[in-house]
C-alpha cells in the first residue's frame, strides 16, 4: 500500500493549476468506498482489515459536510475526489504519538511533541485541494512537522520536498515516511527561508511553519501559474489561508479566504 | 500555663509577619511566574485561587480546630515549614500538569488540568493560612498583636516579593520564600518545649539549607512549549544565549547561526531585498523582539522600506520621530533609513534596552548609540503624557505584540486608548502624522477598534473631518494607519498611492478614495476593512459598532481590552463554527476567564462549603430562615463586593503605574494593609447595642468609591508622568481610606451575627470566602466588557446591597 500517487489508478487529474471540480462526496460514494475497502480486504485474507477504515470515512466525512458549509466563504464546493481519496488512503494514526492515536481520526488539530500540531484533516484537505495539484507536480512543503501533509501530497504528485527546521521532528519524517511506503518525499532539515533552490521551480509551495512573511526566494522558486499557500494563525487555531498565485507573465496575484462561513457583520451578506 | 493564657511571645509575632510576607509574596510570584510559563491571563486567577486556600482553611479549622492538641507555637513551626516545602513543590507539579490553553476550544481536558493547578496552587495558601488562623483563634481576644504582625508581614511581603525578582532569577525566588518560610517555622519552633523545639529546628535547618543551596532544584521554569521562545529554541542551531530577569519580565536572548529569526511582519510580496538575520528576544516567553544585524557604516536594511509601516517616511521630509516601543531596534532602523532628522526611542523593558546597547551593540550597528538617536528608558506611555516634552512629526507606534488570535485578550492596553491618543496627537507638530502598525486578522476586528478608538480622539482634539486626515493601507498580513493632525495634502494622497501600488499593498481609505480602489492585490472575499473604514467614517458609526459580531468599540483607560473582541451575543454563532474550521474567531485567551469562574464556583464550594455542611448538622438549632436568607446573602454580597473593589483598583492603577505587577503590589498591600486597620478600628469604635452596625461603613465606602470615581480619570492624566515615588504614594494616599472602611463591615457584621445567630457563624463565613474566589475572577469578566468604572459601581451597590440585608438580619429578632 501507499505506493505514490502517481501510480494511483485513481490519480489527480494532470495540469490543473485552478482547484479541481466540484464533486461533491455524498454518503453513496463514501459507501462506495467503504464496500471497496470491504472487498479489499475479502479479496486479500494475508491483509488484516484496517482498523482504522471506518474512522477515516468518518473523518472524510467530516471534511465534506465542513466543506459544504464553508463553501460560501472558501469558494470551493468540495473537495476534489481525488484529494480526498489521498487522504483516505494517509494512515494519519501513524503521525500522532501512540497515546492520542485514538483521537488521530478527529477533525481537529493535535499536539504531536516539541511544541508542534498536526494540521486540522479539513484545513489539510482545503490546502492540498486549493494548490490545483497534478500528477507531474513538483511540490515544496515548508515545515514537514509529522509528515502527514507530506504524505497526503505525496500521494497526488510525483515527488515532494520538504524542509522541517526542528531536528527531532525532521529525523523522525526521514524514518517515518520511508516506514510508510512514501519513497517521493524528500526530507531535509534547514532553513526553509531559501527554499529548495536545485530542486525548483516548483507548482506548489506550502507553508506550514508560522511565517511573519511570504520569504522572497520561495516567491521566486513559485513556477509560472504555481501555488503557494500558507495558513495563517496560532498553533491550534488556523485563523485564514493566504493563497498566492504566480501568473504565467511572473505578476503575483494573493488570496486571503477564511475557512469557515462567518459574516462578521449582523445581516451582512 | 496554656497558650490562650500567654501573651505571643515577640519570636511567635516575627514568625507570623514572616509567614504572612512570605504566602503574600507567593501570591505576587506567582503572577509572574505563571505568565512566563504560561501566558499572562493567569495572572487574574492567582488571587482567586489564593482566596480558595484561604476559604478552605478557615473551613478546616471551623470543622476541626476545635480538636487539634498542638500547642500554638509548634503548629505555627509546622505550617511555616509545610508552606516551605510546598511553595516551591507546589508550583513544580503544576509545571508537570499537562495543561494547554490552546486546546480549550478542541477539548474539556483542558478544563479539569486547569481545577487541578487551582487546587495546587491553593495548597500553600491552605497551609499558611491554617497556621496563621489557628495562632489568631488560640490567642483570642489578644489577637490584636497577632492580627496587625500578620497585616504588617503581608504588606512587606509584598515589597519583599519586587525586591526578590530584582536579586534573583525569576525561577529561584519561591526558593527563597521557602527559605523565608523555614526561618519563620525556625522562630515558631522556639516557642515550643525542649523536646519538641529540636524536632521542629531540625528539618527548619534541613529545609533552608536545601532551599538556599537548591541552585533552581525544584523550581526550573518550564515554559508552555507552545510559547514563542521554546518554539525558537527547538530550530536547529538555536542558542539561549542570555536570560536576564527583573520585576518587568524575564527576558531572553535566542542566537541562531544555521537558521536565523527573520521577523518582518507586513513584508511587501515584491520585496526583493533580503531580510538580514537577526537575534530574537522574548519577554516572559513571548515575542520575537527582533535586532536586525547591521554594521555600524552599514545604511539601514532596504526591506525595512517594503513594510507597511514604511509609508509615513513617504509622507514627510526629515521627521522628527517618536517611537514609543523601540524593542530591538527595527523601527528605529526604519526611520533612520527613512531620513529621520531625529529619533526618541523608548522602551519600557530595561533588559531588551541593555541587551541591544550592550550585548548586542556590534551586531546592531550600535542603532541605540547613533547620534540621532536618544533611548529612553521607561513607560511609552508616561513619556507620550510627559507635559514638557517637544514635539514630533511622527510617532511610530508598532502595536504587532499581541496575538492576532486572542490570546491576549486579557492584556490591559495602555498605549492604546483613547486618552493615550489623544495625548499623542497633543504631542505632534501642526503637520505631524500618528502611525499604527498593527495585525490584520481575517474577519478584521484590531483594526476596526484601533480606527473606532482613533476616531474618537480625533473628534475629542477637534480634528475633524477625520475622513480628510485619515490613510490606511494593509499588507495580507499588516495594516498601517496614519492620523495626519492636518488636512493629508494632494501630495501626500499622492504618494501614498504611489507607496501602496509599489509595493502590491492594498488602500483601505485614503481621502477621496473610489470604493473600486480598495482590495485589489490582497483579496478577500469582501473589502471587509475598507468597508468597516467607511461605515465607520460615515453617520452610522455608532451602529455599525453595535452591529459588528466583534466587540470593537473604542478603548478607554477605563476599558482598556483592546484585544478582547469576544461578544457574548454571537458567541453561540461562533462556537457553532468553531470546529468547521471557525477556531480562528474564538479568542482563546478570553476563554479562559468563563472556564476559571466555573471553576472558582466549583472549588470554593467543594473546598469551603463542603466541609461546613458538617457544622450545621452539628449546630443545627432553630433560626428563621429570613434570617438565615439575608446573613448569607449579605457577607455573599460583602466578599464580591470586597474584592471587585480590589481588582478594578488593580486594573485601574495598572495605567497609572505603568506595569501590571507595580500596581498588583502597591494596590494589594495598601488594600490588604488598611483593610486590617479598619477592621481594628471599626471593632474599636463602638460598643453594646450599636456594635455591628455596617450602616455607616457601607456609606463611607460608597461615598469614597464614588469620590475615587471622580478623581481618577483627572488623577491619571496628572500623574503619567510624574516620578514612580509620587504614584505610589498618591495611590496609597488614594486607596488608603476606601480599604479602612471596607476593612470594617465584615468582622462587625460578624460579630453581630455571633451574638444573634452563633451556629450561622462559620456558612457566614464559608459564603463570603466562596463569594471573593468568585468575584475575584467575575471582577476581571465585567471589566473586560463594561470597563473598571462599572465594577467599582457594581462594588459599591454591592455594598449597600450587604447592608440592607445585613441590617434586616437582626432587625425582627434581635431581641427575641
Amino acid at each position: 500500500m501507499n505506493e505514490k500517487a502517481g501510480d494511483s489508478a485513481a490519480g489527480p487529474e494532470s495540469g490543473a493549476a485552478s482547484p479541481l471540480p466540484p464533486r461533491p462526496l455524498g454518503r453513496r460514494t463514501l459507501a462506495a468506498a467503504a464496500g471497496a475497502v470491504l472487498a479489499l480486504a475479502c479479496a486479500a485474507p494475508a491483509q488484516s482489515a484496517d482498523p482504522h477504515a471506518e474512522l477515516r470515512l468518518g473523518m472524510l466525512e467530516a471534511i465534506a459536510d465542513t466543506t459544504a458549509r464553508t463553501a460560501g466563504s472558501t469558494g470551493v464546493e468540495a473537495i476534489a475526489p481525488e484529494v480526498m481519496d489521498a487522504i483516505e488512503r494517509v494512515p494519519r494514526h501513524e503521525f500522532v504519538p501512540p497515546e492520542i492515536a485514538d483521537l488521530a481520526y478527529e477533525n481537529r488539530p493535535l499536539p504531536i511533541g516539541h511544541g508542534q500540531t498536526i494540521s486540522q484533516p479539513y484545513i489539510v484537505a482545503l490546502m492540498t485541494h486549493l494548490l490545483g495539484l497534478g500528477s507531474h507536480h513538483r511540490v515544496l512543503e515548508i515545515g514537514t512537522g509529522s509528515g502527514y501533509q507530506a504524505a497526503v501530497l505525496a500521494e497526488l504528485v510525483e515527488r515532494v520536498h520538504t524542509i522541517e527546521i526542528v531536528p527531532p521532528l525532521a529525523r523522525q519524517a526521514k524514518e517515518r515516511l520511508p516506514r510508510l511506503g512514501y519513497r517521493n518525499v524528500e526530507v531535509r532539515l534547514g532553513d526553509g527561508y531559501y527554499g529548495w533552490r536545485e530542486a525548483g521551480p516548483f507548482d506548489a509551495i506550502v507553508v506550514t511553519a508560522a511565517a511573519s512573511h511570504v520569504p522572497p526566494p520561495l516567491v521566486e522558486q513559485l513556477a509560472p501559474n504555481g501555488v503557494l499557500v500558507i495558513p495563517v494563525g496560532e498553533q491550534f487555531s488556523v485563523q485564514m489561508l493566504l493563497l498566492v498565485r504566480k501568473r504565467s507573465d511572473g505578476e503575483v496575484t494573493v488570496r486571503q479566504i477564511l475557512p469557515v462561513r462567518f459574516v462578521p457583520l449582523t445581516g451582512g451578506h | 500555663m496554656s497558650d490562650e493564657e500567654r501573651a505571643p511571645g515577640l519570636l511567635l509575632l516575627v514568625a507570623v509577619a514572616l509567614l504572612s510576607a512570605a504566602a503574600l509574596g507567593y501570591e505576587i510570584l506567582l503572577t509572574r511566574l505563571l505568565a512566563i510559563v504560561q501566558w499572562h491571563h493567569f495572572a487574574f486567577l492567582v488571587i482567586s485561587t489564593a482566596l480558595l486556600g484561604i476559604g478552605a482553611s478557615g473551613a478546616f479549622l471551623v470543622v476541626v480546630g476545635h480538636r487539634l492538641r498542638v500547642p500554638a507555637g509548634p503548629f505555627l513551626a509546622l505550617a511555616a515549614l509545610g508552606f516551605a516545602v510546598a511553595a516551591p513543590a507546589c508550583f513544580a507539579m503544576v509545571q508537570h500538569v499537562p495543561f494547554n490553553v490552546l486546546e480549550l476550544p478542541w477539548s474539556l481536558r483542558p478544563l479539569g488540568w486547569l481545577l487541578v493547578i487551582e487546587v495546587l496552587l491553593a495548597i500553600p495558601f491552605f497551609i499558611a493560612a491554617t497556621g496563621i488562623g489557628r495562632t489568631l483563634i488560640v490567642f483570642g481576644d489578644r489577637l490584636s498583636r497577632v492580627y496587625a504582625a500578620d497585616l504588617a508581614g503581608a504588606g512587606g511581603g509584598a515589597v519583599l516579593a519586587v525586591a526578590f525578582l530584582s536579586w534573583f532569577p525569576a525561577e529561584r525566588t519561591l526558593d527563597v520564600l521557602g527559605a523565608m518560610a523555614a526561618l519563620a517555622g525556625g522562630m515558631a519552633a522556639g516557642r515550643a518545649r525542649r523536646g519538641t523545639r529540636w524536632t521542629l529546628l531540625a528539618p527548619a535547618a534541613g529545609i533552608l539549607f536545601l532551599l538556599v543551596s537548591g541552585q533552581g532544584y525544584w523550581t526550573e521554569l518550564r515554559i508552555s512549549p507552545f510559547k514563542p521562545l521554546p518554539q525558537a529554541l527547538r530550530v536547529s542551531g538555536a542558542k539561549l544565549a542570555e536570560t536576564r530577569s527583573s520585576p518587568l519580565g524575564l527576558v531572553s536572548a535566542v542566537e541562531n547561526e544555521a537558521v536565523p529569526l527573520r521577523w518582518a511582519p507586513g513584508l511587501s510580496l515584491l520585496a526583493r531585498a533580503p531580510v538580514p538575520e537577526q537575534v530574537a528576544l522574548f519577554v516572559d516567553g513571548d515575542g520575537p523582539i527582533a535586532i536586525p544585524r547591521r554594521r555600524r557604516e552599514e545604511a539601514p536594511p532596504a526591506y525595512l522600506d517594503d513594510l507597511t509601516s514604511a509609508l509615513p517616511y513617504h509622507l514627510l521630509e526629515r521627521p522628527r520621530v517618536l517611537v514609543p516601543r523601540a524593542g530591538g531596534g527595527t523601527l528605529v532602523l526604519q526611520a533612520l533609513g527613512g531620513g529621520a532628522h531625529s529619533v526618541d526611542a523608548v522602551e519600557l523593558q530595561t533588559d531588551v534596552a541593555a541587551l541591544v546597547k550592550s550585548r548586542y551593540r556590534e551586531f546592531s550597528g550600535g542603532v541605540y548609540r547613533e547620534r540621532a538617536v536618544d533611548l529612553h528608558v521607561g513607560d511609552p506611555r508616561a513619556f507620550v503624557e510627559a507635559a514638557a516634552g517637544e514635539t514630533y512629526d511622527l510617532i511610530q507606534v508598532d502595536a504587532l505584540g499581541a496575538s492576532p488570535s486572542g490570546l491576549h485578550a486579557l492584556k490591559a492596553e495602555r498605549l492604546l486608548t483613547v486618552e493615550s491618543m489623544r495625548a499623542m496627537l497633543a504631542r505632534l507638530a501642526p503637520r505631524g502624522l500618528v502611525a499604527i502598525t498593527g495585525w490584520s486578522e481575517l474577519p478584521p476586528r484590531s483594526g476596526p477598534r484601533l480606527l473606532a478608538t482613533l476616531l474618537e480622539s480625533l473628534a475629542a482634539e477637534g480634528i475633524e473631518p477625520a475622513a480628510e486626515h485619515l490613510a490606511w493601507i494593509r499588507s495580507w498580513n499588516t495594516n498601517t494607519l496614519v492620523a495626519s493632525r492636518a488636512p493629508l495634502s494632494g501630495g501626500q494622497v499622492a504618494a501614498i498611492r504611489s507607496f501602496a501600488r509599489a509595493r502590491a499593498f492594498d488602500l483601505v481609505h485614503v481621502p477621496g478614495m473610489e470604493a473600486g480602489e480598495a482590495n485589489r492585490f490582497n483579496v478577500m472575499e469582501r473589502p471587509w476593512l475598507h468597508e468597516a473604514a467607511a461605515r465607520l467614517l460615515g453617520p452610522e458609526r455608532e451602529e455599525f459598532i453595535r452591529d459588528y459580531k466583534f466587540d470593537i468599540r473604542p478603548a478607554t483607560d477605563d476599558r482598556p481590552y483592546l484585544w478582547s473582541f469576544f461578544r457574548w451575543a454571537h458567541a453561540p454563532e461562533i462556537l457553532a463554527l468553531s470546529r468547521e474550521g471557525g477556531i480562528g474567531l474564538l479568542a482563546i485567551g478570553y476563554l479562559a476567564l468563563p472556564a476559571a469562574l466555573v471553576q472558582a464556583a466549583a472549588a470554593s464550594a467543594a473546598l469551603i462549603l463542603l466541609p461546613l455542611l458538617l457544622v450545621r448538622r452539628r449546630s443545627a438549632g432553630e433560626r428563621g430562615g429570613a434570617r438565615r436568607g439575608a446573613a448569607l446573602a449579605g457577607f455573599f454580597a460583602l466578599g464580591l463586593a470586597f474584592l471587585m473593589m480590589e481588582i478594578a483598583f488593580i486594573s485601574r492603577f495598572t495605567v497609572i503605574l505603568s506595569h501590571p505587577l507595580h500596581a498588583l503590589v502597591v494596590v494589594l498591600a495598601a488594600f490588604l494593609v488598611f483593610a486590617g486597620v479598619g477592621s481594628w478600628l471599626g471593632g474599636r469604635r463602638e460598643s453594646g447595642e450599636e456594635r455591628g452596625s455596617v450602616a455607616w461603613p457601607t456609606a463611607g465606602i460608597v461615598v469614597l468609591a464614588v469620590a475615587c470615581l471622580a478623581t481618577l480619570p483627572h488623577l491619571t492624566s496628572a500623574l503619567l508622568g510624574a516620578a514612580p515615588h509620587v504614584k505610589i504614594a498618591v495611590a496609597v494616599a488614594l486607596v488608603a481610606p476606601l480599604a479602612t472602611f471596607m476593612g470594617m463591615p465584615f468582622p462587625r457584621a460578624l460579630a453581630r451575627l455571633r451574638r444573634l445567630d452563633p451556629g450561622l457563624v462559620p456558612w457566614a463565613w464559608g459564603v463570603n470566602g466562596c463569594a471573593s474566589v468568585v468575584g475575584a475572577v467575575l471582577a476581571t469578566g465585567l471589566a473586560v466588557h463594561l470597563g473598571q468604572t462599572f465594577v467599582i459601581v457594581c462594588a459599591a451597590l454591592l455594598y449597600a446591597a450587604a447592608a440592607v440585608a445585613l441590617t434586616r438580619m437582626g432587625a425582627p429578632r434581635e431581641r427575641g
